[in-house]
């Protein structure tokens, strides 16, 4: 499997980014050595999607309340997301819901970035029926930490969240049956985190269960 | 010896009423016979209509058209492993499918093919009947105990609870067509079969179509109360695969459960037979009193051998209709030789000697014929009842509906 | 079978209680519905705990058919994962592949080019209309009318001779690329997709005349599995169980994609959000089907069918999250690119998965063979599930 050597980065916040069609922009600290073939610098396209401020009564009325809690709101290619620290965002769920009517929790999952300090970024993707809105929530929760469940908000996300569970190994507090759903029971490991040995897993899976060497 | 068994020749009653025993026995080997004829052929008309209705073709490689799938299917089934789970109970595993075979059989004891074609004329041939078939219950519930596994107990359960059930709907129908037989001008009723039809016959009216539309919706009762007391669909959900219990015969493989099978579809017959009986006009030919005279009968005496011919027709167009390649030589010259034989047993129908005596034999069996199909057109258009609705319209519907038919046909027949 | 059950960790969520000290003196019955059952759509297992013949609770044991699709999709390039996406709803392979294409040109900013569109359209709804139809068949099956399966399944031949003639494929298609589709419409696609127009309308009718009036039908339907829409919205579930709850709500009218914008289509929605209800929304969203598709093969604009999209793909750093409306639901792409050529991660927002969620209100209180009933008026598909 092979590594990933840039690290990615959420969208920066407030900058600006360069067009795309250019090289990979100079966020990235490059290690040039393993760079995959850049593209030539092509003419600067008309609009290139960067991530704007997001400027809504929601935004400002959050901003109001938790200040610094709330680390972004940004818009990219259109769709509004808020980037918030991991001890005010159930709260904040709770108001979403309860206040900003989005009462649909369309899904919830999580991504992966083992260079990161705070490796795993939690990503709640909502929908409010009565305006239309699609918005999505991000936290960013380090290895081994765990947050509270958003079962009470939405019980759609009893099984997402456990389903983030057995991929990532997120737990999530006050979950009423958080357990494996998609693997077998004594599965080890997360498949969906960077750092997963693919094939070693499966050899020894398979050598353990059912008592054969694996055909890889 | 042969005294006694050309004694009985000349007679006409029953050989059981005779107390022929010799000729019993001929007449009980010639039904049994017909009726395992009976349900082979039901079974190829089966698979073969239920597949015309859902657009596709059914068996046609064993035999031209499928014809020789019910003996394939036999063979195999009696050469598969004969399977008993561990913890059965062996005696009672054994039996039950005997006891619904016996049930299912011994009603044919009574049935009537003619006035005088019957083994034999109890006079309590209706009781007789409804009392024997329900025997069958018992059968279905040894086998879901004896299988010691919870599903087919809990399926055997459901299916006898079922069965017990419709046959008071049937009962409440089958009186108030019995008390239309006390309409004749003896004043008195009879349950003898025999006696049922000669009463329609004396009464000149089919029981269907008396006091209508009484006679009519105790008919149709009838007809679906007989559903659900043979496990057919609509009212197959001790036995079907797709629900959660599979059925008291899940744990029966083999011989035991083609015995199911053959118990199942004989008591179809045995009750669509009563049916035909009480309101049908048993061996009466259609039309009998609208359609009188001589020239009539002769017509209706032509029928079945005209019918005959049909099926020879229908059998060569399916001849011609046979691929010409060298691997169908054998399939074309097995259905040419049906249709001769069809053909020929059609030109045999129309001998005199002949003719008048199968006359009844024939229309009973074509009335019986009729139910069959109907069974099997049921099965392909209707879902399922679901076992509560199932036992809800057997005693909240049909029922009441019986109760009142019967009660109001008893008026009819004292004001009347 | 009591000792083996006991030990399993799924049982012990439902609560085997102390047996009820009533005069019946009924013990709590726990039934399995196998992985392997002729009623359950696919590898699902269906845990239930009854009483008598009454579903107290069930417990759904998924990831039978768990492939690891979002994980290979961190190993592929973005046009390499693309196949990979119609094997997950492989009913309607059609579906997922428009929801990924999309998901993708949006990150890399392009568009489809009109005539693209169009295609993508007619596909799509043809697609739809394929995955009902199966959908019919099957859920006729298990409540045991056996005919409609066959009738069903004979017209869908006809939507996956289109498929074949178009693509090479019939289950799995690959319809689509990113940037637009790959394939020019074939000489007489439009003769085809008319006939076809003209030849299933009476075919309809005929499931309808089959079904919707049948007594036995309408018995076995109402009120069963009903869902409130408050239940349906807080459970998240979506596609036709939504509409038959009664919220008007579908993804093509209220976040447009792919030009249909510019058709013209009504959303059937129901009462009362039970089995009967989304039969009926089904049955006329085959039919709205019908409608949009002789509304586009008309329309085809001429043109090129492919966007200008860089060989090499490497969206720029950043995520999108693009639904659409399949046959079965919200289908939802959220997909995360680190700048390089493959995703860093894709994440696969099945519908199917999220009703299935909903099964366990839907079936308290009512009988054992309503939860088949209740499986099959779900519409799902293991593939989708369990990815």
């Amino acid at each position: 499997m092979p590594e990933e050597t840039k690290s990615p980065t959420p969208p920066p916040s407030g900058e600006p980014k360069p067009p795309a069609g250019q090289a990979i922009p100079g966020s990235v600290q490059s290690t040039s050595a393993q760079k995959p073939l850049e593209k030539p610098a092509a003419p600067a396209k008309p609009a290139g999607p960067a991530p704007i401020p997001w400027e809504s009564p929601l935004v400002t009325r959050l901003k109001a309340q938790y200040g610094s809690g709330v680390r972004e709101a940004n818009t990219y290619l259109g769709q509004n997301y808020l980037v918030l620290e991991p001890s005010i965002t159930n709260e904040i769920l709770q108001i979403l819901r309860d206040e900003e009517q989005f009462d649909y929790c369309v899904d919830l999952t999580a991504v992966h970035y083992p260079k990161r300090e705070k490796q795993f970024d939690l990503v709640w993707i909502l929908y409010s029926f009565a305006r239309n809105e699609r918005l999505r929530v991000k936290t960013m929760l380090a290895d081994g930490e765990s947050f509270p469940s958003s079962v009470a908000i939405w019980p759609t996300a009893n099984w997402l969240e456990r389903e983030v569970y057995d991929m990532f190994g997120i737990k999530f507090d006050g979950h009423p049956d958080l357990k494996r759903i998609l693997l077998p029971d004594g599965w080890k490991g997360y498949p969906l985190r960077k750092d997963y040995g693919i094939i070693q897993q499966d050899q020894e899976w398979i050598q353990i269960n059912l008592g054969i060497e694996s055909g890889q | 010896m042969l005294d006694y068994i050309t004694s009985y020749l000349g007679m006409n009653t029953t050989p059981g009423q005779a107390g022929n025993v010799f000729w019993a026995v001929v007449y009980i080997f010639v039904v049994f016979g017909g009726v395992s004829v009976a349900v082979m052929a039901m079974n190829w008309l089966e698979r073969k209509a239920l597949a015309h209705f859902q657009i596709r073709l059914g068996p046609m490689r064993v035999g031209p058209h499928g014809l020789l799938q019910p003996i394939a299917d036999a063979v195999k089934l009696l050469t598969k492993e004969d399977i008993i789970p561990d913890e059965a109970d062996r005696f009672v595993f054994w039996i039950a499918p005997l006891i619904i075979l016996c049930a299912s059989f011994t009603v044919y004891i009574v049935i009537p093919f003619g006035p005088t074609h019957a083994i034999t004329d109890l006079n309590i041939g209706i009781l007789f009947m409804l009392g024997v078939s329900s025997l069958s219950v018992l059968g279905v519930v040894m086998a879901g105990w004896a299988s010691n596994s919870h599903y087919p107990l809990i399926g055997s359960l459901r299916s006898s609870a079922q069965m017990i059930s419709y046959e008071i709907a049937m009962g409440m129908a089958v009186v108030s067509a019995i008390l239309m037989t006390s309409l004749n001008k003896s004043g008195t009723g009879t349950l003898s079969m025999i006696g049922i039809v000669e009463a329609q016959q004396q009464q000149q009216i089919w029981f269907l179509f008396k006091f209508f539309p009484l006679g009519f919706i105790a008919f149709a009762i009838f007809a679906i109360a007989m559903v659900a007391e043979t496990n057919r669909a609509p009212f197959d959900l001790p036995e079907a695969e797709s629900e959660l219990t599979a059925g008291f015969h899940t744990e029966y493989s083999g011989l035991r459960w083609s015995l199911f099978m053959l118990g199942e579809y004989a008591a179809m017959i045995a009750v669509s037979s009563i049916a035909v009986t009480l309101w049908l006009g048993g061996w009466l030919r259609p039309f009998p009193n609208t359609l009188t005279g001589a020239t009539w009968d002769l017509v209706f005496s032509l029928l079945p051998g005209f019918i005959f011919l049909a099926l020879a027709l229908i059998a060569f167009v399916g001849v011609i209709r046979m691929p010409k390649h060298a691997y169908f030589r054998i399939q074309t010259a097995g259905l040419a030789g049906f249709g001769v034989v069809l053909g020929l047993i059609g030109l045999i129908l129309f001998i005199p000697p002949v003719r008048d005596r199968i006359q009844d034999i024939f229309w009973f069996v074509a009335k019986v014929a009729v139910f069959m199909y109907l069974y099997i057109w049921y099965r392909a258009t209707f879902p399922r009842y679901r076992f509560d609705q199932l036992m809800k319209v057997g005693w909240k519907v049909l029922l009441p509906i019986a109760i009142g038919v019967l009660i109001l046909t008893a008026i009819l027949g004292v004001v009347l | 079978m009591g000792d083996q059950i006991t030990k399993d960790p799924y049982i012990s969520h439902l609560e085997l209680g102390e047996p009820d000290k009533t005069f019946l003196d009924t013990n709590e019955l726990i039934i399995n519905m196998g992985p392997q059952h002729p009623a359950t759509h696919g590898v699902l297992r269906v845990i239930l705990k009854l009483d008598g013949e009454k579903v107290l609770g069930t417990e759904c044991v998924i990831g039978y058919l768990h492939r690891g699709v979002e994980k290979i999709a961190e190993n592929r390039t973005y046009t390499m994962f693309n196949p990979y996406v119609d094997r997950m709803d492989y009913v309607a392979a059609v579906s997922n592949g428009l929801g990924y294409c999309e998901a993708v040109e949006k990150l890399l900013n392009i568009e489809a080019p009109p005539r693209a569109k169009y295609i993508r359209v007619i596909l799509t709804e043809l697609n739809r209309l394929a995955s009902h139809q199966l959908w019919l068949g099957t859920h006729a099956l298990d409540i045991g009318a056996m005919t409609p399966l066959f009738y069903t399944f004979r017209d869908r031949e006809e939507i996956l001779k289109i498929f074949e003639k178009y693509c090479g494929a019939r289950l799995t298609t690959h319809a689509f690329r990113i940037g637009g589709c790959q394939y020019e419409t074939y000489d007489g696609f439009e003769r085809d997709v008319k006939k076809f127009l003209d030849f299933v309308p009476p075919r309809i009718d005929e499931y309808e005349e089959l079904l919707t009036t049948n007594r036995i039908w309408v018995e076995r339907t109402r009120n069963v599995g009903k869902i409130s829409a408050a239940d349906c919205k807080a459970l998240g579930v979506t596609g036709p169980v939504l509409r038959a709850s009664g919220v008007k709500w579908d993804i093509r009218k209220a976040l447009p994609y792919a030009n249909y914008s510019e058709f013209d289509f009504e959303i059937p929605t129901g009462v009362n959000g039970d089995t009967y209800d989304r039969y009926m929304v089904r049955m006329q969203e085959m039919r709205q089907s019908l409608r949009i598709i002789r509304q586009a093969v008309e329309k085809i604009p001429e043109g090129p069918i492919m966007a200008k999209v860089p060989k090499v793909m490497k969206p720029p750093v950043g995520e999108v999250y693009h639904s659409i409306e399949a046959p079965k639901g919200e289908l939802g792409y959220f997909v995360v690119s680190d700048g390089s050529t493959q995703p860093y991660r894709v994440r696969v927002r099945p519908p199917s998965f999220v009703n299935l969620q909903a099964l366990d209100v839907m079936v308290r209180g009512q009988l054992v063979a309503d939860v088949i009933a209740v499986i099959g008026t779900l519409d799902i598909v293991l593939g989708e599930v369990d990815r």
